[in-house]
């Protein structure tokens, strides 16, 4: 089971990471602003809900989910696993042979997207932003896909060795073309998701997967292959979210002219 | 949550459970904890940037809102946890491409250094992201000059850094950071008048996300 001692440690971790912006908003809200805030007690009582929430949910992750997530990616990239059933031809593999591996990316960038605590924050403030008209779930669902497409094509490039500035080369151009027709409201919206998708589940879990897998193959140096995909969950989300506004206003437009 | 529960049993039952006590338990806190910390974003975090937000923009004082702006990106990720991790991790991986000496000292200098230029990139980013909110700019053409410029760099950095560079842009923006810089932009978008909150208030974090990667490969480009 779980020591208390754990919850602790992990609440003290929690409080240190929290001190300077508590310092920073506590400064410029005595000296710069000089007025109290609103509702104090009730700002007070969210923040400790939001340090204890925190804690919980680390421990949890650290005690459970984590340990799991690691021992798959090992699992799923250890040689053994990878090379059972094929025929070995002089160490050179087809990247087909690593389906199971872009299966499990996929898995792992979809649920841990869909787990993370930032990502909920930028979906409600978009819901009540726009009005209701962003679906908590719809943009969540978009981004979590987004992850996973790109977990697996960022697995898919250490299995190749590709250079990792094609792919985002690339991206990039596709996210600027996207961006001319997509709806202008989603665009900034759609920037965010990117960089709300990786933090503190899906990068732990990730970058076990590109380690272990960049260390299985061969010719792959750790070092330079291991990192990276990272990025690529920061890219993709960003067209998926796009892509699912611009799906959306089309099946609106559909609906409108089908009713007249 | 449920379905994320259902996708990681689904996931996990094909193979064999090491400890299913554990597993439950971790569940029940991660839901448990996600259950507080949503409570905790509406009364807390939300409200403070927004309040925030107003205040600063009824003060009428462009030099505190940009010092601020400036300061909450810089503060909260010099002291993000993820980032250290990282910066630790590209000082080896410096050491080994022999860019940098392999000694503890010379390694602790370069992520010491990788951290505060990415610090110093987010918080630019921030005060960068205020001054289009105020300004009005349109997002994409931000992006898109930042994406060419992350393109041409690329060409011209050291190939050790690349991955490094493009991961850094992913890792800076914490849990706690998220929803204040969300809640911040939102705020200050609707406070200006002219402004819609939806276009103008979002896009603070895709500006942290890619003034990292920048100022990353420059970095590795100079110590080099």
């Amino acid at each position: 089971m779980i020591p208390v001692s754990d919850f602790v440690d992990t609440l003290l971790g929690t409080l240190r990471d929290v001190t300077p912006i508590v310092l920073m908003i506590a400064i410029f809200q005595l000296f710069v602003i000089r007025k109290p805030i609103p509702n104090f007690k009730r700002v007070l009582i969210g923040a400790v809900y939001v340090i204890i929430g925190l804690s919980l949910f680390l421990l949890g992750l650290e005690k459970a989910l984590f340990p799991i997530g690691r021992l798959m990616a090992s699992q799923l990239t250890d040689p053994a696993f990878i090379y059972a059933g094929v025929e070995r031809l002089n160490h050179l593999m087809h990247w087909s042979d690593y389906a199971w591996v872009y299966a499990f990316a996929f898995a792992i960038g979809f649920s841990t997207t869909i787990a993370e605590p930032s990502l909920l924050a930028v979906a409600m403030k978009a819901n009540q932003v726009s009005a209701g008209a962003i679906g908590i779930w719809g943009l969540r669902i978009a981004v979590a896909i987004g992850v996973a497409v790109g977990i697996s094509l960022g697995t898919y490039r250490i299995v190749t060795g590709l250079p990792i500035h094609y792919f985002i080369s690339v991206g990039y151009i596709v996210v600027v073309i996207q961006t001319f027709f997509a709806p202008r409201l989603i665009i900034p919206l759609a920037y965010d998701s990117g960089g709300v998708t990786t933090s503190t589940v899906t990068v732990p879990l990730v970058a076990a997967l590109g380690l272990g897998l960049a260390e299985t193959i061969p010719g792959r140096n750790v070092l330079i292959d291991g990192f990276g995909l990272i990025a690529f969950a920061s890219l993709f989300p960003i067209m998926s979210v796009m892509a699912y506004a611009q799906i959306s206003e089309f099946r609106n437009k559909h609906l409108k002219t089908s009713d007249e | 949550m449920i379905l994320v529960v259902l996708f990681f049993q689904l996931i996990v039952l094909q193979q064999s459970l090491p400890d299913l006590g554990q597993l439950v338990i971790g569940m029940l806190l991660v839901i448990l904890g996600l259950t507080f910390f949503i409570n905790g974003l509406e009364m807390a975090l939300f409200p403070i940037g927004e309040s925030l937000a107003f205040a600063l923009a009824k003060k009428g004082s462009l030099f505190w809102l940009l010092t601020f702006a400036f300061f909450l990106g810089f503060g909260t990720t010099a002291a993000e946890p993820a980032l250290l991790a990282v910066a630790e991790e590209a000082a080896k991986i410096a050491a080994a491409a022999g860019a940098i000496g392999t000694s503890e000292i010379a390694q602790q200098k370069y992520a010491q250094g990788l951290r505060l230029t990415v610090a110093f990139s987010v918080g630019f980013a921030i005060l960068l992201g205020v001054v289009r909110i105020l300004k009005g700019w349109p997002m994409h053409w931000l992006i898109i000059i930042g994406y060419t410029i992350v393109v041409v760099i690329t060409f011209f950095a050291p190939k050790e850094i690349i991955g490094i560079a493009y991961d850094s842009g992913g890792v800076t923006t914490s849990t706690i950071t998220v929803p204040l810089v969300t809640a911040l932009g939102v705020g200050l978008a609707s406070s200006i008048r002219g402004r819609n909150p939806m276009i103008d208030g979002f896009g603070l974090i895709a500006l942290a996300s890619l003034t990292p990667i920048i100022f990353v490969l420059i970095y590795g480009m100079i110590v080099q």
